[in-house]
């Protein structure tokens, strides 16, 4: 009896998280990045990108994630950079209109923080990256924060005079919010 | 005759601040010109942190220029003239304080914090906001062609009071000048 009332909130509380958020909110998502250009940070966004994913905080493990990005969609903060970035020596948006990265593990680090490790691809060239990020749930959707450091030489995003990374740094500072909604509704109890 | 001399404090900020802005203009110019480059970016750059560090020394000379009172304008000199030269150097002075701060004020409106010499930042004192940059830009522009003037005014005079008055007045501000 005393064990029945103490194992009911376990149960609750596990099939409440149960949840499958996979379903994409753009419009609560954004994605941006800020270079550094001789020393002064410059903040960019990318308007226009997608994600399949699915993860349950309750098997984080299991949990995937597959990012397009539309690299015409970035603003790298003024007008004439917008025009340079997406030419030749940058993204060249017309060889390689998108970046993609595809997770390939999650892992839970506690307290309501995760690493997600993947393959990023941009300009035809793939990379390893490894991002935390934290998850958490509003109402019934779920919102993942995070942000890593990508080296933008590795791509050879910014080719010929803008390799020198004395005026633009190879560091470029990573930050996403992707919003997910649940797509199982909670397990009904028994 | 004998003018009277500037000290050396007033002497090296006049001069540093001479070499920096006869360095930070035609920067100015050029680099707006230019086509984005990483040349472009090293010249706004070096323009900026010229312009920070004018308005760091202009700070400084102030304080000097208020805690001791140049030499005094000899006697002889023409009504007009002494008038005249306090105008120029009260709007020198004026354009020396806006200039920077208009530059600054422009690069965060336009979205470009300013760190000097690529380490210092500075903090945006506006918003981004954009309006606000452009009439900024034509602000800073305005000044410096006002600037310019006036350099000319002032040099003009220098070179006047040095090669035809003869009066000493311009070798208060030149010490590697023997006096006749």
């Amino acid at each position: 009896m005393v064990f029945r009332w103490m194992i009911l909130p376990v149960l609750l509380v596990s099939s409440a998280q149960a949840a499958d958020f996979s379903r994409f909110v753009p419009e609560r998502s954004k994605l941006e990045f800020v270079s550094r250009q001789m020393g002064v940070p410059v903040e960019g966004t990318f308007s226009r990108f997608d994600a399949r994913l699915n993860f349950d905080p309750a098997r984080p493990e299991a949990g995937k994630v597959v990012l397009s990005i539309d690299l015409a969609s970035v603003d790298a903060g003024s007008n004439e950079a917008n025009g340079e970035v997406v030419g030749k020596n940058w993204f060249d948006v017309k060889r390689f209109p998108q970046a993609r990265f595809e997770s390939t593990s999650v892992r839970s680090l506690g307290g309501g923080r995760y690493e997600a490790r993947g393959r990023m691809e941009i300009k035809g060239r793939s990379r390893d990256v490894v991002t935390p990020f934290t998850f958490r749930p509003v109402g019934n959707q779920g919102v993942f924060e995070g942000g890593f450091v990508l080296k933008r030489l590795d791509y050879g995003i910014g080719e010929g005079a803008w390799g020198d990374p004395g005026v633009v740094a190879d560091e470029v500072q990573i930050k996403f919010t992707v919003t997910a909604a649940a797509t199982t509704p909670a397990k009904p109890k028994k | 005759m004998q003018a009277g001399k500037y000290r050396w404090p007033a002497i090296t900020l006049h001069w540093m601040m001479a070499v920096m802005i006869l360095a930070a203009l035609p920067l100015g110019l050029v680099m707006t010109e230019l086509d984005l480059s990483p040349t472009k970016l090293k010249l706004y750059s070096w323009h900026k942190w010229l312009g920070v560090t004018l308005f760091m020394l202009l700070v400084l000379r102030v304080l000097w220029r208020l805690s001791h009172r140049p030499p005094p304008l000899p006697d002889s000199l023409p009504r007009w003239q002494r008038w005249s030269a306090h105008g120029i150097h009260g709007a020198l002075y004026v354009l020396m304080f806006a200039i920077p701060l208009s530059g600054w004020l422009m690069s965060s409106a336009k979205g470009f914090q300013t760190v000097w010499f690529g380490v210092v930042p500075l903090p945006d004192l506006v918003p981004r906001h954009e309006a606000l940059g452009e009439w900024l830009q034509e602000t800073h522009e305005v000044l410096n062609g006002l600037l310019m003037v006036l350099l000319a005014l002032h040099v003009g005079a220098a070179l006047k009071h040095l090669f035809i008055d003869r009066d000493g007045i311009a070798a208060r501000m030149m010490p590697w000048l023997k006096r006749s």
